[in-house]
């Protein structure tokens, strides 16, 4: 185990700066996930810490040690990759075994390391099957077994569950989480799925265009995002924004030099206006998505599309007028021009 | 439902036999013919006497196993027939070895000049191999590798074809598998060798089966480079059965129903793979 630290790291591809002199500092055994849309770096800034991208700039530490020069074997860090990049020719047992392919180890023990990393991924009962006869979730579980058995100083996830269907990438989230929580092997995870973010980090890197953008707990980027990127970013569904000016009372929705906003989750359909209310939007319903434990109603408010929630039992017939409320607390204000926080109402 | 349908099938294939099916089997049959027939030919020749080598039956009227015999016993024929197994084997090897790492790097390696290196290889594949016998003998004249082993094998050592087959194959093999043998603390060479190599093995048996057909059956630059009959190829060999006077044609057959064994071997060998790499590398056999 080992901590890894980020000082102004840069990547560069001719003219094109992928990565801008970003700082991060992950502590040992810290389960850190990056963030951020399609080409915001963070695949890049992972690769480097692997050492499958050179560094144009800046100073890369694992466990310490100065490693920009080091070549990926000599860093001591496992990676599992988003096509699993397990060898279709080699059977479970070879393929996890694979890991330890340098290893100088007694064939004996790297047995016994690769029943061990099977006993705990499950795949016991597989380790003679080639790829070919398993599913996604075994595949990622190789994977991973092939990264266990080194023992390695770090985990390097590179969006590991993108294919897999819905309800084997959240079973796979816990199982991952789980893991890591055992091992206690210090992680960095990249993904573009917030969910995964937010249920699986100890900390959120938030990236967009090679920056990072806001770095904390997920229930501090939740509850205080720095600017209106990460606070539609995080939380799902998205934040409503909408623009709004100050005044005595609270906030005035329409033109002005502020973007309120508020989580579908505390924006609340009511029969009738809300005396406490901070925030009260009336609308039309668009769509209704009925979830169970709570409907999302889409109002089409004077022309700005807002999502609210009902309860679960409650389903408003499409066009019909409503009116949705916040309570005092919800409300996320943002500044209109530069998108950075102004705190909470 | 089940059963009607099932009884609707079994009349189809009894007699529903549709006229399309028909022209097909008659193409098919007579694209056969036409093949065989020659091979036919050939070992019917190789069991006659050489007075009924122009007595067109196909059957012999007395078939004879005295040409195998001759021919066997011959040792200039089991010469040129290791020679040309020895030339084809080793010809083979090199090729899909020094192809498929030529092939690699050029698939997954990006430095200066990559490009203009491929193309230089693959600009090769448009000269005809008869303008290159020239300066292929006028170097080995220079090196002094006329009428050795070395002389006839070096034009096929490594060729561009293979090249450009491998680094067709190569290049669709996921980064990902690469990198993480790399993270596993593999060099280059194992990467290679350990993870690319086993997962191009159609293209690797393509190329193999091709270069091997292409080197046993080979006459034309054989027969410039060497002089001496001790390092004839089989087909260089036989061909001096043809001698001005007489031409031997009940031994030339014989000895050319006894080459395609190991050409039978191979495809049998081989065989699923020969029809998956001709269809990979989009090349009629």
């Amino acid at each position: 185990m080992a901590t890894i630290e980020l000082d102004r790291l840069v990547k560069r591809y001719g003219k094109i700066e992928a990565v801008k002199g970003i700082d991060l500092h992950i502590a040992d055994g810290e389960f850190v996930v990056l963030v951020g849309p399609s080409g915001c770096g963070k695949s890049t800034t992972l690769r480097m810490i692997a050492g499958l991208e050179d560094i144009t700039g800046g100073t890369l530490r694992i466990g310490g040690e100065i490693v920009n020069e080091r070549e990926p074997k000599h860093r001591n860090i496992a990676m599992v990759f988003q096509n699993y990049a397990i060898y279709p020719h080699l059977t479970v047992h070879q393929n996890i075994g694979f890991g330890l392919y340098t290893s100088k180890l007694s064939q004996s023990e790297k047995d016994k390391r690769i029943r061990e990393a099977a006993d705990t991924l499950g795949l016991d009962a597989y380790l003679d099957r080639r790829p070919a006869a398993l599913s996604g979730g075994q595949r990622q579980r190789v994977a991973i077994g092939r990264a266990m058995v080194r023992n390695p100083v770090a985990f390097l996830f590179d969006e590991p569950l993108s294919n897999l269907d819905a309800q084997l990438r959240a079973q796979m989230r816990i199982e991952i989480k789980r893991l890591q929580q055992r091992l206690a092997t210090t992680t960095v995870y990249v993904t573009h799925d917030q969910v995964e973010a937010m249920t699986m980090a100890d900390r959120i890197v938030v990236m967009r265009d090679g920056e990072i953008l806001q770095t904390g707990t997920p229930t501090e980027l939740y509850e205080n995002p720095v600017d209106t990127f990460t606070a539609r970013f995080i939380g799902s569904p998205s934040m409503n924004l909408v623009p709004g000016r100050r005044d005595a009372s609270g906030v005035v929705l329409g033109e002005g030099d502020i973007m309120v906003g508020v989580r579908p989750h505390d924006l609340v359909v009511r029969a009738d206006r809300h005396p406490g209310a901070v925030l009260s939007l009336d609308g039309t319903v668009t769509a209704v998505e009925p979830l169970g434990s709570e409907t999302l109603v889409h109002l089409d408010t004077a022309g700005r599309a807002v999502i609210a929630t009902a309860p679960g039992k409650s389903i408003p017939p499409t066009g019909s007028r409503l009116t949705a409320s916040a309570e005092p607390g919800s409300l996320y204000l943002f500044d209109a021009g530069s998108g950075k926080s102004l705190g909470r109402l | 439902m089940s059963a009607a349908t099932h009884t609707g099938e079994h009349r189809l294939n009894t007699s529903g036999i549709r006229p399309g099916r028909i022209v097909a089997w008659t193409i098919l049959l007579l694209g056969g013919l036409v093949m065989v027939t020659p091979l036919a030919f050939m070992l019917s020749t190789s069991l006659k006497t050489a007075g009924q080598v122009y007595d067109l039956r196909l059957i012999p009227a007395a078939p004879t196993l005295a040409n195998y015999v001759e021919v066997l016993s011959d040792g200039r024929f089991a010469r040129w027939f290791l020679n040309s197994l020895g030339i084809a084997t080793v010809v083979t090897v090199s090729n899909v070895f020094f192809d498929s790492l030529v092939g690699y790097t050029l698939a997954k390696f990006d430095f200066r000049g990559r490009y203009f290196v491929f193309l230089a290889i693959l600009s090769t594949l448009m000269i005809p191999t008869e303008m290159l016998v020239i300066p292929w003998y006028l170097m080995s004249a220079q090196f002094g590798w006329i009428d050795s082993y070395w002389g006839i094998m070096f034009p096929g050592m490594m060729t561009a074809f293979g090249t450009f087959l491998m680094k067709q194959f190569f290049e669709t093999i996921p980064d990902d598998f690469l990198e993480a043998a790399r993270i596993d603390g593999l060099n280059e060479f194992q990467i290679w060798w350990r993870v690319a190599m086993p997962l191009v093995t159609p293209a690797l048996s393509a190329l193999a089966i091709f270069t091997f057909l292409g080197n046993w059956t080979a006459f034309f630059w054989p027969l410039i480079v060497t002089t001496s009959s001790e390092l004839y190829t089989l087909p260089v060999g036989l061909s001096s059965f043809a001698v001005a006077e007489s031409i031997q044609w009940e031994k030339i057959m014989t000895g050319v129903s006894l080459a395609t064994i190991p050409t039978l071997v191979v495809f049998l060998l081989l065989q699923r793979y020969i029809v998956r790499g001709v269809m990979l590398a989009g090349l009629k056999g």
